[in-house]
């Protein structure tokens, strides 16, 4: 939560910046706030009655023991749902899968993305071009994307990447490549991977304008004073980056833990790849299980809501420990 | 010799730099190489989509690949003949008015959280922002089930409705930070002068925020023409998608590559130009406008 903490400071900072003409209406009369709120309530209902209400009828559902095959079966159930779900070992299993396949994703995404961003924060000819280039995986739609990856380069008989390997070998006499077959010697990585390829330009793009936004003057007096290449970039760009980072880290993770079109297209869940998503849509849509799979949805939202919480605080103050320790 | 010299920048003959100088330009030159091989490398699955894309089947499903081979629109023929014009569109009506309704709710909310601001609008923001933490699938069992009974199933504007609460957090956040950059002073020199809020909102407030507007446009709509989940379960034949589409336009075919890529490069299509063209909102807009 730390990454959005700080921009809305900046904001909060910036607002009282100039001193009598604050921006927030404070006293007046019950009428005046009201007026003040009116144009936030549309949006607030709106997303309250979309998103909040189902969460409510999923803990509902959860109660109940419901199969959509078995209609007048439905009965009350209290919390077997729940011990039958935490003593799922499929589900547990698709919990780590989850965390494994998002923390890898994030990570190997931000470190390629840092790479990028900076090779592309210097002037060479072409720089637009090349910055083109980079981000064209990411407007993609992820269900093609995934399908390309499927089909055109992991396909162990025609893919590019087999094929790619095959001619590159070929040129040095070799006669029987290593022709894997990606998707079921692999299934986590090959799902990774394809995901990996889109979110690096995400991260790339964030992170070249976290870099663009680096005061010129401090770098250059630090090059004055003698320090390095890598000093400046660990003691000047590195704290810079921090929140651009936490932002990155933040909406990747946002959007990546949810994932399900490559899971679902890639692997179909199988050999070990069902996340959190892929298996409690399985459950309901294919299984009819509704009180198992809103069960699992209500941990599923406790969960997040921990991780969200712990996860990136312990993240930020890791990284800013690691800054203020060097 | 006389060609080469006169091609170098002038006044700057290369043997006149002291060393140290050589040393940065030729690891400069090394660096840019870099950045090109990077860019080509992340470039080649998207280029080998729109190569196969304008092969024939055979020609696609070769190994080693067939990089010559002669080129033909057979792929697109038989993406269009399966009509795909009825999913096409209903992205596009997902998109466009989801995006509407997104703008229409966000944009009076912004206000009241950047320039007349509600007390504790930072937390009115977090609890915009934590609703896009809560994993959508934990929801959308009532969500179909309330569809199958009100008869909402497969149609088109049950899908706006979600696709607005699914990038309403993201708009507002956008559209807060770009609302809060409009100097106060000028919105009070306008007041002064005797404009009314409307006035103030078309002339003053409108223009300044135009772009940050468009880019908030930009992001909902690209979201919404990618999301593949509620598609896939709360529609059917009449509200398909295209992402839905795509995946059982695959399955229903046999040798397939190169109609599969044309699929996708169809579909991506309108995502692409769009993300190429405003590649500074793109950034704006996934930075959730902390980057202007």
């Amino acid at each position: 939560m730390s990454a959005p903490a700080t921009l809305v400071e900046d904001r909060a900072a910036a607002g009282r910046q100039r001193p009598g003409s604050s921006r927030t209406v404070r006293g007046g009369g019950t009428a005046r706030r009201w007026a003040t709120r009116a144009p936030l309530l549309p949006a607030l209902v709106f997303l309250i009655a979309v998103t909040q209400l189902p969460f409510v009828a999923t803990l509902l559902i959860s109660l109940f023991d419901w199969n959509a095959l078995a209609p007048d079966a439905r009965s009350f159930a209290g919390l077997e749902n729940y011990a039958s779900v935490a003593t799922d070992a499929a589900l547990r299993e698709s919990v780590l899968t989850t965390v494994l396949l998002t923390a890898t994703v994030v990570v190997v995404s931000v470190v390629l993305g840092l790479g990028l961003a900076l090779l592309l924060d210097r002037s060479f000819a072409g720089r637009g071009v090349v910055r083109t280039l980079l981000i064209t995986p990411f407007l993609l739609v992820p269900v093609s994307a995934a399908l390309l990856w499927k089909h055109a380069l992991y396909n162990p008989e025609y893919g590019l990447l087999n094929g790619g390997w095959a001619w590159f070998t070929s040129l040095f006499g070799v006669e029987s490549p290593a022709q894997p077959d990606w998707i079921s010697d692999m299934p986590l990585l090959a799902v990774e991977l394809a995901l990996i390829w889109q979110w690096t330009p995400f991260m790339m793009l964030i992170l070249l304008a976290g870099l663009q936004s680096r005061p010129a003057e401090t770098l250059e007096a630090a090059r004055l004073d003698g320090a390095g290449a890598w000093q400046a970039f660990r003691f000047l760009t590195l704290p810079h980056l921090r929140r651009y980072l936490e932002l990155g880290v933040l909406l990747g993770s946002i959007h990546v833990v949810q994932n399900f079109d490559a899971v679902f297209t890639i692997t179909s869940g199988g050999l070990g790849t069902a996340n959190l998503p892929y298996t409690i849509y399985q459950t309901f849509y294919k299984a009819h299980e509704y009180g198992l799979a809103s069960a699992a949805g209500v941990l599923v939202v406790l969960g997040t809501l921990v991780v969200a919480t712990f996860a990136l605080r312990v993240v930020s103050s890791l990284f800013r420990e690691e800054v203020g320790r060097g | 010799m006389t060609v080469l010299t006169t091609a170098k920048a002038p006044g700057r003959p290369s043997g006149a730099l002291p060393p140290a100088a050589r040393r940065a330009r030729r690891r400069g030159a090394a660096l840019g190489l870099l950045a090109w091989v990077a860019g080509l490398l992340f470039c080649v699955p998207a280029l080998w989509m729109l190569l196969t894309s304008l092969h024939s089947e055979p020609d696609a499903a070769t190994s080693p690949p067939s990089l010559a081979a002669p080129l033909t629109l057979d792929g697109y023929r038989a993406f269009f003949g399966a009509e795909p014009w009825a999913p096409l569109l209903n992205s596009l009506m997902a998109s466009v008015f989801s995006t509407l309704l997104v703008l229409l709710l966000a944009l009076p909310a912004a206000y009241a959280l950047s320039i007349r601001r509600v007390e504790k609008w930072t937390d009115v923001m977090f609890f915009f922002l934590s609703t896009k933490m809560l994993p959508v699938i934990a929801g959308l069992l009532p969500v179909y089930l309330f569809a199958k009974n009100s008869g909402l199933l497969d149609n088109i504007w049950l899908l706006v409705l979600l696709y607005t609460s699914m990038n309403l957090p993201i708009a507002v956040w956008m559209l807060q930070s770009f609302l809060a950059d409009v100097p106060v002073s000028i919105i009070e020199a306008a007041r002064v002068d005797g404009a009314r809020l409307p006035t103030v909102l078309a002339r003053v407030i409108a223009p300044v925020t135009a772009p940050g507007i468009a880019a908030t446009a930009l992001i909902c709509t690209i979201f919404s023409w990618n999301e593949m989940l509620f598609a896939r379960v709360l529609t059917g034949v009449r509200a398909e998608t295209a992402p839905v589409f795509l995946t059982s336009f695959v399955t229903s075919q046999g040798l397939f590559l190169a109609q599969m890529c044309a699929a996708s490069v169809v579909v991506s299509l309108p995502v692409l130009a769009a993300g190429f063209a405003a590649q500074d909102k793109l950034v704006q807009g996934l930075s959730l406008g902390a980057v202007k």
